[in-house]
């Protein structure tokens, strides 16, 4: 499954995809998520769009109400579970999702407003709890196209 | 799997030789069809398993293994304190102590048939199922630190249930050394709303038929006969178990250069067992244990109130509780000694045999039952401990069919709607808040819950007693 942001899908001079998206790939019993995006930011934010993905579809989600977080990592993969496992956080004890995330990094720590509604089992259909983010295929680095890449395993 | 890589051992025994870093051999259980299907990674990870400090005798898998996060699904694995032994999250997994319980009905096939869907659409109303469901009890401070000492005693005396159930699950109900100070206030808060509910992914609710009974003696120890119903519950510690495990998996990579351990997989990340991270995991550990047995204690009593509705007599009394994702200290033989051992059970089921000290007296004279899960449209498998299983896998046997595929290539492969017909069919009846969940818990997705359990049995790590067939799923 390849999600992707509405704009932006159109390719740039050297015809790769522009713009920040997301992407779900196979693994074992759970599922990989994640984010590319031409900064480490929409990377991040891109994982976390896949991450609700993973428990709907994100476009289901109305960014009405606002959630404020933040979390800080002694690396950048680190980072990646600690921001993943702050979304699960809120979502599961505030029974909310998420499908807009803003967020700014600086010497990995993260701030973040995350977008999203409560969750109407009948307008959204959540498949699955999402149990937590892993350290499994875990990699936040730059793709030979120089984008982020931000991704890893998730729990379900 | 390679089998050329392994030596066989038995019949259904293999065995990775120690090299390298390993300080013990790993010891497969299966058939050869089992472990020729069985993923390389599993090879990997119980090999990885075996470089941990103060690992004994092996890290053993039983047939249903597969892959999982640092310890292998279906990994067990033993640590002895006197030889720097370690604790692990890993080793222990997200969902602390899910497990199966079972219960009876004392009612028959012929008397459900005729309300199965008024039976499936009452438990689906009755207890909270899926994503965004909240249980009714919502616990303050003082509740929730109550909760997690007291575990399923703690349930009975809220009234969810009566004190008879407690001598049929582990522990009596409560795990012993179990500390709330060290949950963290999120893990609490995470639990808050979340006691009494089932959960999504792999949980479920089943209402089952006995088919087949394989041991008519220890059958009837169990009260268990041909056309009798059984419930069977499979959950685990919810939000706070999940909580935390991320929060201590986190804290064990980001502390083992400090403890001197090389990890092999961040996953495998643990602490030395008299460390104080190691003691307060084990604390809180010990409180996602309690946490699972008064949630399934809750649903228990959830489902008796909606039998009670329909059928006045029906007490529906517990046959037993296992977990399968935990780390307990038990007294094992270890060269010649009786030794206590921290054993790590992810994804192994507990099968204390004949004349176990821990077991009920009601059962002590056949061993434990070991209640195995399968998939919706299979057979699940109620199993007794043996007497020689703990020098075979510290007395430990498989939890389930296991995934033979992942929820991506499932959902590519059936529709929900495709696989409740075809289940309807067989004449079960399944209620589900998603169909794209039923669908990523097609009976396909998994694997030959038949051969697992004959392996298991022909191993000799647990014995056959009876075969349950699904009649109605409720599914997360």
């Amino acid at each position: 499954m390849v999600g992707e942001e509405t704009a932006n899908l159109e390719r740039d001079s050297s015809g790769r995809r522009a713009g920040a998206y997301y992407e779900h790939y196979a693994h074992d019993a759970d599922i990989g998520v994640r984010g590319i995006g031409d900064s480490l930011e929409s990377a991040f934010a891109q994982a976390a769009v896949a991450l609700t993905a993973v428990v709907c579809a994100p476009e289901k989600v109305t960014p009405a109400q606002s959630v404020q977080v933040v979390c800080d990592a002694p690396n950048r993969e680190l980072l990646l579970v600690d921001w993943l496992n702050t979304v699960v956080f809120e979502m599961a004890t505030r029974c909310m999702l998420f499908s807009r995330f803003d967020i700014a990094i600086r010497r990995n720590a993260l701030s973040a407003v995350l977008w999203g509604e409560s969750t109407d089992r009948s307008k959204h259909q959540p498949v699955v709890e999402v149990k937590g983010a892993t350290y499994t295929d875990l990699r936040v680095q730059r793709d030979d196209q120089g984008r982020w890449v931000a991704q890893c395993i998730v729990d379900v | 799997m390679d089998l050329g890589q392994l030596t066989q051992i038995g019949d259904y025994a293999w065995r990775i030789d120690a090299h390298g870093a390993m300080r013990v051999p790993v010891v497969l259980y299966g058939d050869r069809d089992l472990i020729s299907a069985m993923d390389d990674k599993v090879f990997k990870q119980a090999v990885n398993v075996t470089t941990l400090p103060g690992i004994v005798e092996a890290c053993y898998t039983m047939p249903d293994a597969h892959w999982g996060y640092g310890f292998p699904i279906g990994g067990v694995a033993a640590f002895d304190v006197d030889r720097g032994g370690v604790v692990s999250a890993g080793g222990v997994g997200f969902d602390i102590s899910c497990g199966v319980r079972t219960l009876h009905t004392g009612l028959s096939r012929s008397q459900i048939e005729s309300v199965k869907s008024e039976l499936a659409d009452a438990l689906y109303r009755d207890i909270p199922v899926g994503v965004g469901s909240t249980g009714r009890i919502e616990l303050d401070d003082d509740g929730m630190d109550a909760m997690l000492t007291g575990g399923a005693q703690w349930a009975v005396a809220q009234g969810y249930g009566r004190d008879a159930d407690l001598h049929r699950i582990e522990e009596h109900g409560c795990m012993q050394d179990a500390d709330p100070a060290a949950v963290s206030r999120r893990a609490k808060q995470r639990q808050r709303r979340e006691m009494g509910t089932l959960g999504s992914g792999n949980h479920y609710l089943e209402i089952q038929e006995v088919v087949e009974i394989f041991d008519v003696e220890t059958a009837k120890v169990f009260g268990l006969a041909v056309g009798d119903v059984v419930i069977s519950i499979h959950c685990g510690s919810r939000g706070l178990g999940h909580q935390i495990g991320t929060e201590f998996l986190r804290d064990m990579v980001t502390s083992a250069e400090h403890f001197g351990i090389d990890l092999p997989d961040p996953e495998l990340a643990c602490a030395p067992i008299q460390s104080s991270l190691g003691q307060r995991y084990l604390a809180a550990m010990r409180c996602g244990i309690n946490c699972a047995l008064a949630n399934r204690q809750i649903i228990m009593h959830l489902t008796q109130r909606v039998f009670g509705r329909l059928f006045t007599d029906a007490e529906l009394p517990l046959l037993y509780d296992v977990s399968h994702n935990t780390c307990k200290v038990e007294r094992h033989r270890l060269n010649g000694r009786d030794t206590a051992l921290y054993v790590h059970r992810k994804g192994a089921t507990r099968a204390f045999g004949p004349g176990h000290p821990d077991l009920p007296e009601a059962f002590s004279a056949v061993g434990q039952p070991v209640l195995i899960g399968g998939s919706m449209g299979t057979a699940s498998y109620v199993l007794a401990g043996n007497s020689g299983g703990a020098e075979l896998s510290f007395s430990s046997a498989c939890h389930g069919a296991g995934r033979g595929m992942s929820r991506h290539q499932a959902r590519r492969r059936w529709s929900g709607r495709q696989v409740t017909d075809d289940l309807a069919k067989q004449h079960i009846v399944v209620r589900s808040p998603s169909m794209r969940g039923v669908a990523e818990e097609a009976p396909g997705a998994y694997k030959d819950v038949h051969a697992v359990v004959d392996a298991t049995h022909n191993a000799g790590l647990a014995r056959k007693i009876a075969k349950l067939r699904p009649l109605v799923c409720i599914k997360g």
